[in-house]
Parts: C-alpha cells; structure tokens; sequence
C-alpha cells in the first residue's frame, strides 16, 4: 500500500477546497463538543451529589423511627416514638464492626444571647457525632461522656450562630439560651456552607442528647441513631444485625423502625445524575451520528464531482485501493480534525457554563479518548460508501464524466 | 526487431442497451520502437476505442495484444494499472490536468502510483526535467487555470514522459487547441520522437497527420490504409512560416493601414 503516497494525496485535495473541508467537519465539531460538554456537565453534577453524600458522613448506618399506626391513620415515617437511648447502647455493645454510636434528638428552637435571637437546629448527639459526620471544630471543644452523662448544659455552635448571635466577638465561654435555659458554649465549629440540599451546614448548635432530652424538648424518644461502620463493605451485615437486633428488643411487636445505609442513599443520588449523564450522552451521540451522516454526504458529492480527477488517476496507474484509502483518508483527516475542535470546543463551552452558571465541570479525559477514537470510528464507517463508489469507478467512464 | 505493440485480431463489442456495438472488428497491427503514428478516420469508427484497448484502459473481447512483450489482455484490472503507469503516457484532448493543483504537482502524479515508491526529491528532480524538456520549467508553480491551452497539454504531455513509457497514446491531443498551438503541441511530440520515443495519436486533422511518420486511416472498426508519409511537416519550419507571415502583416498594416478597410 502506498499510505504515505496515499496520504499526500489526500491531504492535498483536502488543502484545495479548505473552506468545504471545514464545514464538512462543522457537523463533527458540534457533535463531539456536545458530547464533550454533556458528560463533563454531568460528571460535575456527578462529583458534587457524591461530594454531599460524603458530607453525611463516613460509613454511616441510620436508624430512623418508623411510621406510628393509631386509629387507622398512618403516622409516616418518624412519628413512631420508640427509638430510644437503650436502643443506642444496645447497639453499641453487641454488634460488632461498629466504631461509634450518636444517639441523635433533633428540635427547632428559638435560641438567644447577647439581646439577639435566631432560629436553629437544636442537635442533641453524643460526644462521637462529629467524628461520625466529620464536622471539625475551628475553636474549643466537644463535650465528653461525663458531660452527656450528667446532661450538661454546654454547647457546640456552628458558624451561621457565631455570626448572628455574637456578631464577630469570641463566642468561647459565653452563654445562649436555649428555651431560656443557659448553655455555656465550649466549642464553635468550622464552616461548611451549604450542601447539596440547600441546607446551611453551619447553622447548626449542638448539646449533649441528654440535655435535649431532658431540659430542652422533654422526651424520652430519639429522632434517629447513627451509627458508623469500620469499613463501607461491613454496612450491609451491619444493617441487617441492627435490624435484627432492634427486632428481638420488640419482642414480636410490629417493626417500628428503619434502617438505611449510606450507600443506598448514594446510590439512588448517583443513579439520577447517571441517568442524567447517559441521557445526555445519548443525545449528543446522534449528534455525532448526523456529523458523520453530514461527512458522507460531502464525500458523495465530492467523488461525483471528482469523477473526472479519479478516471485521472485511475487511468495514470492508481489502484483501487489507492482511491479507496484516498477517499477513506480524506474521510478520516475530516472526521478526526472536526473531533479534535470538538473537544476544544466542548471542553471551552463547558468551561464557559461553568463560568456562567456557577454549574460544577468536571472533564474527563476517558470522554477526551472515546470521543476522539469514535470520530476517528465514524469517518471510516461513513467514509467507506463514497470511497468504495470511488475506487469501483470504470477508468474510461470517469475520464468521459462531464 | 520486436514490435513494442502486437495487435492481432482485435475485437470489441459493445454490449450496453439492446443494440450490440461492433466498434472494432480484426484489427492486426504492430507499432516497433521509435514510431509516430497518426489513426484517422470518421467520427464513430472505432478511434478511441482502439486507443482505450492500446493503453490497457479497456479489454478487447477478442483477440490478443502484447506489449513490451507482455500479454496484457489477461492481465485484471490492477495488473493493468500498474503497466499504464510503468509502459504508458496519455495525453488526452481536454488536457484532463487535475485543477487547483500546480503544473509540478500534476506532473508528479504518475510517480505518486508508481509500483516502487519514488523518494519526494526524485519526483521532484524527474517532473522538473520533464517540465524543461517541454519548456515550461519557468511556471512549475502554475495552476492550469493560470496557463493556456497549449501550456496546458505540455504540462500533460510532461506528465505521459516522467515514467519513461514506451509508448505515449494521444487522443485528439490537439482538439482543443487552435492552428499555431497545434502546430506547437506537434513540435514537442516532434523533439521527443526524435529522442527515441514511440507515439500513437488520434486525429481528425490531415494537416496534423502529416507531422507523423505514419498514417492509419480507420473505418467501421476496420484498419482500411496504413502508409508511410511522404511530404512531412516539421513544426520548426512551419512555426518559422507562421512567424513570417505575421511579421509581414503587420509590415503591411504599418505601411497601409487602411489597406483592409477599403476592401
Ligand atoms: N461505452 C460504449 N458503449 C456503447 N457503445 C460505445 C461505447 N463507446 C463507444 N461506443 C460506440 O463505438 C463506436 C466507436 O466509438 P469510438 O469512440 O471509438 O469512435 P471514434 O472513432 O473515437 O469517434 P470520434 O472521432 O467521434 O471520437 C461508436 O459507434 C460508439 O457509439
Ligand atoms: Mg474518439
């Protein structure tokens, strides 16, 4: 095969009719900058359900209340009351692979100091919660088990707090008042902002669940126990042992509970944004199809048209085959040039949304090489029609083409 | 001596549609090395299909032809390709150049599909001594819509001699082209038959004919004269006439310049 030869010749005819190449590859552009742009868009979407996913924490098994049943009207999920600080203890000493336990009483509540007030999230946890959801704290301290053992009146507060409630001044040893109780605060966490949800991470004050239980919501129940397991792969038996475990302390009584794993949570999050990302992807992959559609069309016209030139070269001593890698090569410097734009265009414009729309992009270079291989891919599918119409072409007839 | 081209008893029938075309009825004919041979004949006898079966573009339904002592009517389609480019140089009537590309470029073309592959400096080096021995040297970056017609078909010519072939084919090479470029084009074909080089042309003209050293005459498919001729033409002689008798009509409008006008 004379490839080089081949080649030149084809880079040749390409160079002679520069402007039609170009729109010829337009077709090819757009498709492979959509499909550039639609993935990373929709990994970036990816990366940042995954990023909240993770901000609930490490290896995380909740266990949540389940739906109450009175008089024929169904509670929903929570408005059983059962869940309960032995449950919590249980949990923690007879299973196994578990790393800590948070008994968790959450209550929305009017809180104040300093003349000023603000509504917030009231979280009564143990000492391990912010390990469990890998909150870090900017200044003081957590409270320990004596604390919750004794339901202290102490406090860790979030940012938004720090900020609306003692404006800028050390908030280390002051009081809040929470339901008019005072609670000295001993710690002040560092700032999230927001998540994945809309919810403001920081706006958040934290006492031992004892406390809550006892002096600020007055009640004997949990909203929830989280639980953290050594390693992702031991949440599933994790799961189930709790589940049995909680179970057997109904003693037959009718399930009142939940338990969810983290994974599960992901897993319907990330299977959205996939599906999202598959879909795009669809679509932008028939754009590439129409792309290689618009390159097969130009090189039927372009062999009719060059019926003459190709009787030239048959009648000269070209091959068939030489006419056939000729017009395949030409299909190919098309399908590849319009590919490699592409993805300098799909990276810029996905860049561009980015800019815009504050969306996360997240270009990945597996995307890069499909699309450009699959270009590559296309020119040979729909080059190879017009370039095998080409090279079957009678010499004579050819050269007779007006 | 050999005969570089053996014809024997070519046939070729065209079958397209319902009627069947006999264009070339037993045609035996031996062309030896260092020819110059002009075919004639009316329109429709059968000219260019025996132009098409000499330079293995088509195969004769019957009937055997060897050159260069190779029996090419067996050969396929790519076997066929390649004795065009290694044994053949066509000139064809409408030039046939490939546009928007230099005359150099053209002329490298046969070298591009040459069995063994020609390093870009040799093609280079070989089409511009091509280009020289036609004169037109001077405008090897030339695209054909930058030369006339007569540069045109010596850039062509320039393209049928850079293999070397043993035979140049031309079909009408002068068709297109006016007296005094005729006249010129037969100059070229002239100097390279002098230089060695077998030719066969196809032409309507007697005036062209007589440039050749021999004449075929060519009806219903059938070779009816075949004549060595006697009062040639050379294109330098006639180019020289032509020349004069410019030169003297333009003496005779400088002297009397209304002379056509009261004609
Ligand atoms: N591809 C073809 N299919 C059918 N008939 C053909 C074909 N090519 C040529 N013919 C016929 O064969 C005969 C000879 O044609 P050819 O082209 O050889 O004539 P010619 O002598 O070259 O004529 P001209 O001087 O007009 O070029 C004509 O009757 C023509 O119609
Ligand atoms: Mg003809």
């Amino acid at each position: 095969m004379r490839v080089v030869a081949t080649t030149i010749i084809a880079l040749r005819a390409l160079r002679r009719n520069k402007m039609r190449s170009v729109l010829t590859a337009l077709g090819m552009i757009i498709g492979v900058g959509a499909v550039i742009a639609m993935v990373s868009i929709g990994n970036g979407a990816k990366s940042q359900v995954e990023a909240s996913i993770a901000s609930l924490g490490q290896n995380v098994v909740t266990v949540f209340p389940g739906n109450f049943t009175s008089g024929g009207a169904r509670g929903g999920w929570g408005s059983a009351s059962s869940l309960t600080p032995e449950d919590a203890l249980a949990i923690q000493n007879e299973i196994s692979g578990v790393v800590a336990v948070s008994a968790e009483v959450r209550d929305r509540q009017q809180v104040l100091a300093n003349g000023l007030n603000w509504n917030t999230t009231i979280y009564g946890e143990s000492p391990e919660f912010l390990g469990i959801r890998v909150w870090a704290l900017a200044d003081g301290l957590m409270f320990n088990e004596a604390e919750v053992r004794s339901a202290a009146k102490v406090a860790v507060i979030g940012q938004t707090i720090a900020d609306q409630i003692f404006s800028g001044t050390d908030p280390i040893g002051k009081t809040l008042r929470i339901r008019n109780i005072p609670f000295k605060v001993i710690g002040v966490l560092s700032a999230k902002g927001f998540n994945y949800f809309g919810t403001d991470q920081d706006d958040a004050v934290i006492i031992p669940y004892t406390s809550a239980m006892r002096r600020v919501s007055r009640r004997t129940n949990l909203n929830s126990i989280q639980i953290q397991a050594v390693t992702p792969e031991q949440m599933p038996r994790i799961q189930q042992e709790i589940t049995d475990l909680l179970q057997q302390r109904r003693q037959g009584r009718d399930p009142d509970f939940t338990v969810r794993n983290q994974l599960e949570l992901a897993e319907a999050a990330t299977a959205t944004s996939r599906t999202m990302t598959a879909l795009l992807g669809a679509i932008a992959g028939v754009s590439l199809i129409v792309g290689g559609i618009g390159i097969m069309n130009i090189m039927l016209v372009s062999v009719t048209e060059r019926t003459r030139e190709i009787g030239i070269r048959l009648a000269i001593g070209a091959h068939d085959r030489d006419i056939r890698l000729q017009f395949l090569i030409e299909a190919m410097v098309l399908s590849l040039m319009g590919g490699t734009l592409g993805i300098l265009v799909g990276i810029g414009s996905s860049q561009l949304v980015s800019h815009l729309n504050g969306w996360p992009v997240l270009v990945s270079t597996t995307a890069v090489i499909v699309a450009f291989l699959f270009s590559g891919a296309v020119g040979i599918a729909f080059g190879f029609y017009p370039a095998h119409k080409a090279a079957q072409l009678d010499p004579i007839d050819a050269l007779r083409f007006e | 001596m050999e005969p570089i081209v053996k014809l024997t008893d070519i046939h070729k029938t065209y079958a397209s549609g319902e009627v069947k075309v006999h264009a070339v009825r037993g045609i035996s004919l031996d062309i030896h090395k260092g020819e110059f041979i002009a075919i004639m004949g009316a329109s429709g006898s059968g000219k260019s299909t025996l132009m098409n079966t000499l330079g293995c573009l088509d195969r004769p339904t019957s009937g055997t032809y060897s050159l260069d002592g190779i029996n090419v009517s067996s050969l396929g389609r790519n076997e066929r390709a390649d004795i065009r480019n290694q044994k053949i140089g066509f000139v064809f009537q409408g030039f046939n150049l490939l546009s928007r590309t230099t005359a150099l470029e053209n002329v490298e073309l046969p070298m591009l599909y040459a069995p063994r592959r020609v390093s870009a400096k040799e093609m280079r080096d070989r089409a511009m001594h091509a280009l020289e021995i036609v004169g037109l040297a001077k405008r090897y970056d030339h695209l054909p819509n930058q030369l006339s017609g007569g540069q045109q078909q010596r850039v062509a010519i320039a393209r049928a001699l850079v293999n070397n072939p043993q035979v140049i084919l031309a079909d009408e090479p002068t068709g297109n082209l006016d007296t005094k470029t005729s006249v010129e084009v037969m100059g070229v074909f002239q100097k390279l038959n002098d230089e060695g080089i077998t030719i066969v042309m196809v032409t309507h003209e007697l005036d062209i004919a007589r440039y050749c050293k021999r004449n075929l005459i060519v009806r219903d498919g059938i070779v009816v004269r075949d004549a060595a001729v006697n009062d040639r033409s050379f294109a330098a002689e006639e180019l020289l006439k032509v020349a004069e008798a410019e030169a003297a009509a333009k003496l005779t409008h400088a002297l009397f310049p209304h002379a056509n006008a009261e004609d």
